[in-house]
């Protein structure tokens, strides 16, 4: 058995309980509950209900991790909890909870940035992090472009969306073409059987003027509508939908954008590795598009497989385990939650 | 057998240390923090604090109790989680008592009522005589409450609304080492664990959020 830390991670900064037990970089269990389906009836993620979920899977959901990586919270090395950014009342019960692991088992507790862990988590599938690295953040929840120098110390966010999440703007195209929810895969697999250049759907925040101010933000608003207005006229002169060419040609422009600026990011910073994580990470079209442009620049994409993708502890953990081989003082017993936690440190500092 | 209990459902951050042994129960610690805001932050430390007091570790303890509310919900499942938490990593149970009953136990003789505040102008009630609960807990406008017919009030929602009757201005929060003595015949049966449900009392809002939503697959 190695000497590498064992280190346990909580998440439950939306609707995903997930805890997750790493040793050094080998993930050992990576446990999921969620209330996503106690939210599908009301089009997002009910705060009140999520938290109320958490409560009630947070015991159980640690029986199974512990179980899964045949280890006792005794063998413990370190506890990380995400602290923010996300819904608070629903950190807080991940929180309140990690506190009470790491009193009663006399353990090093550390609050964790969620964005920094989304990164960290690659780690576990393809080995130590080259940084500098650039990482691009897709879900439903944020779209950011980041640089990352030293994973343990700070990360400086370059862009962010500045209205749609991409992960929202699948949602909405797929239920404007009546495809349900979440929309990311039903376009994905729609999309295949459609022709990406069919219809020219605009690029946001591409054009010269707008590359001054916001050179790696993002902007989906407006390719929503765009795509909403071309059905509509579809529709009104009484011709067919060609769904799957608008999927794909929806699909393309968003992969578009975020694979120029991530890449355009990657070239700025001299950076040679490109890290993409979030729910929209599993996106098919995304990840080939990502790898065409990388190989001309000589950057190296790294993509975790879909489950580290998305909200789970396993991410966590990963960040702990960081943190703790580089001797970062824990957090307190103290340590708040930050709902709008920022990206300056990546650990509530002890 | 040394047995913690905590509470958060009130403004007050309460946990207390108490002895049970065949023949009594005896306070050890019990410290509180009056801060509706910052349960998250202080519960914990103040748990240590206690057993700090007290000479006494964790492993030390033989059992939990804990207020299952009603409360404000954010603040009520500091305290939930907390002690779940523990009791999963010490292998000892933990049960939950009613925190309208800490208060009631010790509002001592008469017919008395207990109410705390729900926030939204209601607040969490129950009606106790001679120290025991004779109505279920419930959440409400002091103003559309039904008949109580109480000789005194206790609790802090009434200090904040008026029932036209004698406030008890000692007891306003719930006491740990009531709530210890309320669970006391489960806890020397050694009683299988409870499931720490809080009483919500209350349905959630159910309005999705606009803030990050993060869910796509
Ligand atoms: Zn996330």
């Amino acid at each position: 058995m190695s000497d590498e830390p064992l280190v346990l991670g909580i998440e439950t900064s939306c609707d995903e309980t997930g805890i997750g037990i790493v040793r050094g970089h080998t993930l050992l269990a990576d446990a999921i509950a969620s209330s996503v389906d106690q939210h599908a009836r009301f089009g997002g993620v009910v705060p009140e209900v999520a938290s109320r979920a958490h409560l009630e899977a947070i015991v159980p959901t640690m029986q199974r991790a512990l179980d899964e990586a045949r280890v006792s919270l005794a063998d413990i090395d370190a506890i990380a909890v995400t602290a923010g950014p996300g819904l608070a009342g629903a950190l807080l019960v991940g929180v309140a909870a990690a506190k009470g692991y790491a009193l009663a088992a006399d353990k090093p507790i550390y609050g964790v940035n969620h964005l920094a862990a989304h990164v960290a988590v690659d780690t576990l599938e393809h080995g130590p992090l080259p940084e500098p690295a650039i990482a691009m953040l897709v879900s439903g929840g944020h779209s950011s472009l980041l640089l990352v120098d030293d994973l343990t110390a700070g990360v400086t966010p370059l862009g962010a969306t500045i209205d749609d999440a991409a992960g929202e703007a699948f949602d909405k195209v797929a239920r404007l073409l009546g495809m349900g929810f979440p929309g990311g895969p039903v376009i994905d697999r729609a999309a295949r059987e459609g022709d990406p250049a069919a219809i020219a759907f605009p690029r946001g925040l591409t054009a010269p003027k707008d590359l001054a101010k916001h050179r790696f933000d993002f902007s989906f608003s407006g390719l929503k509508t765009a795509v909403a207005r071309w059905v509509e006229a579809r529709e009104r002169d009484g011709e067919p939908v060609p769904v799957a060419d608008v999927a794909a040609s929806f699909q393309e422009a968003v992969c578009d954008v975020l694979t120029a600026k991530a890449l355009d990011a990657c070239r700025e910073h001299g950076v040679e590795t490109l890290i993409i994580g979030g729910g929209v990470a599993a996106n098919s079209r995304l990840r080939l598009k990502a790898e065409e442009r990388a190989a001309k620049l000589g950057v190296r994409v790294r993509v975790p497989r879909p489950q580290l993708c998305t909200d789970n502890g396993a991410m966590v953990a990963a960040l702990g385990s960081h943190l703790v081989a580089a001797g970062v003082v824990p957090s307190r017993l103290d340590l708040p939650v930050d709902s709008a936690m920022g990206l300056t440190s990546v650990a509530v500092a002890g | 057998m040394l047995v913690l209990a905590v509470d958060t459902a009130t403004p007050a951050v309460t946990a207390a240390l108490a002895e049970v042994g065949d023949d009594g129960l005896r306070g050890v610690a019990e410290r509180r923090t009056i801060d509706p805001r910052a349960h998250g932050e202080l519960l914990a430390p103040q748990i240590r604090a206690v057993l700090q007091d007290a000479g006494r570790s964790p492993a030390d303890l033989g059992a939990i109790v804990a207020g299952l509310g009603p409360g404000p919900f954010t603040g009520l499942r500091v305290g939930l989680a907390t002690a779940a938490a523990m009791a999963q990593v010490l292998g000892i149970p933990a049960y939950g008592i009613c925190s309208l009953d800490g208060l009631g136990r010790a509002a001592g003789p008469g017919r008395v009522l207990v109410a705390t505040d729900a926030r939204r102008r209601e607040v969490y009630y129950a009606v106790y005589q001679d120290g025991v609960r004779i109505t279920d807990p419930a959440v409400a406008k002091p103003a559309e409450m039904s008949d109580i017919s109480v000789q005194r009030a206790v609790g802090e929602g009434a200090l904040k609304y008026d029932f036209g009757v004698p406030i008890d201005d000692r007891v306003l929060y719930p006491s740990g080492e009531a709530l210890i003595a309320l669970a006391v015949d489960k806890i020397r049966a050694g009683a299988p664990a409870d499931a720490l449900t809080p009483l919500y009392l209350r349905r959630p809002d159910a309005v999705a959020s606009t803030e990050r939503k993060h869910v796509l697959q």
